[in-house]
């Protein structure tokens, strides 16, 4: 891999990391602590929002947003011809 | 069969297990010992990790805890798995493909300085045995409680078995150990949550049925017909008030705190030592991401499955206790009264037992209950009038949890002594096989150590389990990310932002807890940070000196920069031709 090519992957990495942590903040910090009041307001089933996001929620935002994480990078290593194989 | 009886026989099966694995995976490399030869499967990988990671304290006390924080406790859930998201996106790739064997040797090589592996080790040490401390313990206490031995002999038990299989097997015995102890422990978290689940709302998946409604068998449970078709959190928002809490639902602490103690709680993860460890055992960079990803799935369905029993094993133990006669009170209140795990002291002299805000043995409040937080967990199967055979599990879950973390730690222990300090700074020409004997006698030294605390707690322990969080949050974290993310930052900004983090972070904790406990209250707290949370603002000043003095400092040098280089990508990398 040439040094422009390096760049452009490390780019490509970075803002996948930049997006998927401003979900990460949103349904944590934001959702689940900042605006948690506000949408309790609204009801899914037994549970106001804004204590399911901080109870439950955002961890499951968490897993998903490691394994689409996982998905991305397998594909970038590929585009790149870096993959390590099975 | 007794509960006794069943508890003996699963914990014994278990504990055959583990020491057949240990033998049958022992180390025979230093590579072996340190990494388990970068062998392991990501899958297997992320179930030790969980195993690592979930601790006494997340089996046994956290749904308690959250039972009566309400919604306030979230920021344990949120916090303590938050952080794999952050490993799994900036440090466990990297780490992976630098592909050493301990934190403060990346340190040492990335800020090409002996200073900074001594000053890392000291910190790894300092955490790792202040986390090491409430493992043994916690298993002293699962033993005594389920097993009437007493807490002593208890962790004699656990030690002679961390000993047996940390020594032997090293990371490689560690890991597959951890993997059978994660399938016990979520097996008895699980099991007893599935029961009740079922018993209150019909719904078999706890994580949905807390947020349903109770059943017509549920609210005969509750002795409270009027409660059935009602949604349970309704239901138990409404008995908090009754009893003058705040709603379940509702959060009494200042959001700025629970905003400061989640990030505190989350970086802190990030920046654990013994979970860092685990990425340098897989084989290669995309299995560290995925190993992230299976670590948060199984820690996962403890941490959601948390909450529901919080919420079930509350609204259950108001109902069955709160305005009760005490000659009418359920068996298992009596049983773990013995156990001072629960207690009753009539104040009024009615004969009844009253639930209230306040302090059980407080002549002015009304409570009359003491309730410890372990209760929620430990006797939820008693109960829920479940089989014996389910009650039996807890106390192998509870051993699994503590034991498998205690293992982790004892490894960075180990390894800090034998690898960062004696081959790497005082006997750098030591041979392989005696930089092993070393590691198997730091880590002997270690677990006895460990037992110590196990058996003479110091008092201080809980105080500055916030400790461990917030310097792995104010120390670690940062250099790390600046280490992969930032080419040009230097050993003078790293040790610079270290120190400052450090010192800042401890002495708002020790003055705190230490100096001056009666300011601990958010109007003595800086901006209404509590010590749990202050760890985010040494990680932010820690970052913002780093930033500074390395804009004043020389640039690493040329190979540093090219290392940091390489282990952005996966496999060999030609670096970059230099301008």
């Amino acid at each position: 891999m040439d040094a422009a090519k390096q760049q452009a992957y490390w780019k490509e990495n970075l803002t996948y990391i930049v997006v998927l942590l401003a979900i990460w903040f949103f349904v944590s910090f934001f959702c689940g602590i900042m605006v948690v009041d506000q949408l309790d307001a609204v009801r899914i089933g037994g549970f106001p929002l804004g204590f399911w996001f901080a109870n439950q929620g955002s961890m499951i935002t968490f897993v998903a947003l490691i394994w689409i994480y996982v998905g991305l990078m397998n594909k970038l290593d590929i585009k790149y011809d870096v993959h390590e194989g099975e | 069969m007794s509960i006794l009886v069943w508890t003996w026989i699963i914990t014994g099966a278990s504990f055959a297990l583990y020491i057949y694995i240990a033998y049958a995976a022992r180390a025979k490399s230093t590579g072996d010992f340190y990494a388990a030869e970068q062998s392991v499967p990501a899958f297997m990988n992320g179930m030790a990790t969980g195993a690592d990671w979930m601790s006494a304290a997340s089996f046994i006390s956290m749904a308690g805890l959250i039972s009566f924080m309400g919604r306030d406790g979230s920021f344990y859930l949120m916090g303590w798995t938050g952080g794999y998201v952050l490993l799994a996106f900036l440090f466990g790739p990297y780490l992976r493909k630098y592909g050493k064997f301990t934190i403060p040797q990346f340190m040492a090589d990335r800020y090409y300085s002996n200073t900074i592996r001594v000053v890392s080790l000291c910190c790894a040490i300092f955490v790792s045995f202040t986390y090491v401390a409430g493992q043994m313990r916690g298993v002293g206490v699962v033993f005594s409680r389920f097993m009437g031995l007493s807490i002593d002999m208890g962790v004699v038990v656990g030690m002679a078995l961390v000993f047996f299989y940390a020594t032997l097997g090293g990371m490689k015995g560690i890991t597959y150990t951890q993997v059978a102890q994660y399938c016990v422990l979520i097996t008895a978290y699980l099991i007893p949550a599935i029961f009740i689940s079922m018993q209150f709302t019909g719904n078999p998946i706890p994580q949905l049925g807390y947020g349903s409604t109770i059943t017509p068998e549920g609210a005969a449970l509750l002795n409270d017909p009027a409660t059935q078709g009602k949604y349970l959190l309704d239901v138990l928002d409404g008995i908090q008030k009754d009893l003058g809490f705040a709603a379940y639902t509702q959060g009494t602490r200042p959001r700025i705190d629970v905003w400061f103690i989640t990030m505190s709680l989350m970086i802190g993860t990030a920046g654990l030592p013994h979970i860092l460890i685990r990425f340098f055992t897989v084989p290669k960079m995309r299995d560290a991401r995925s190993s992230a990803g299976w670590a948060l799935i199984f820690i996962a369905l403890l941490y959601t499955t948390a909450p529901a029993i919080a919420v079930f094993a509350r609204t259950n133990f108001v109902k069955s206790i709160h305005n009760v006669r005490y000659e009418d009170a359920p068996s298992w209140f009596k049983n773990w009264e013995k156990t001072k795990l629960v207690g009753w002291k009539d104040k009024n002299g009615d004969g009844v037992m009253q639930i209230a805000k306040g302090a059980w043995d407080d002549a002015k409040s009304t409570n009359e209950v003491k309730i410890d937080q372990d209760i929620m967990v430990l006797a939820n199967p008693e109960i829920a009038k479940l089989p014996n055979w389910v009650v039996g599990l807890i106390g192998a879950g509870g051993l699994a949890a503590a034991l498998s973390t205690a293992a982790g730690l004892l490894l960075v222990i180990s390894a800090a002594i034998s690898h960062d300090l004696m081959k790497g700074i005082i006997t750098p020409d030591m041979s392989e096989k005696a930089e092993l004997m070393w590691a198997r006698a730091a880590a002997g030294v270690a677990v006895c150590i460990a037992g110590l605390f196990g058996i003479y707690p110091p008092g201080f322990v809980a105080q500055v389990v916030a400790f461990a969080f917030g310097l792995a949050a104010a120390s670690f974290f940062p250099c790390i990310l600046m280490g992969v993310f930032n080419k040009k930052m230097n050993k003078e900004g790293a040790m610079a932002g270290m120190i400052v983090g450090i010192v800042f972070v401890a002495a708002y904790i020790i003055y705190f807890k230490f100096v001056n406990p009666s300011m601990n209250n958010a109007k003595g707290w800086w901006f209404g940070i509590s010590p749990e949370g202050i760890g985010t603002v040494g990680a932010a000043l820690n970052f913002i000196t780093m930033y500074v003095v390395s804009k004043f400092t020389p640039a690493p040098p040329q190979e540093i920069q090219d290392l940091v280089g390489s282990l952005r990508f996966p496999g060999k990398v030609a670096p970059p031709s230099h301008h």
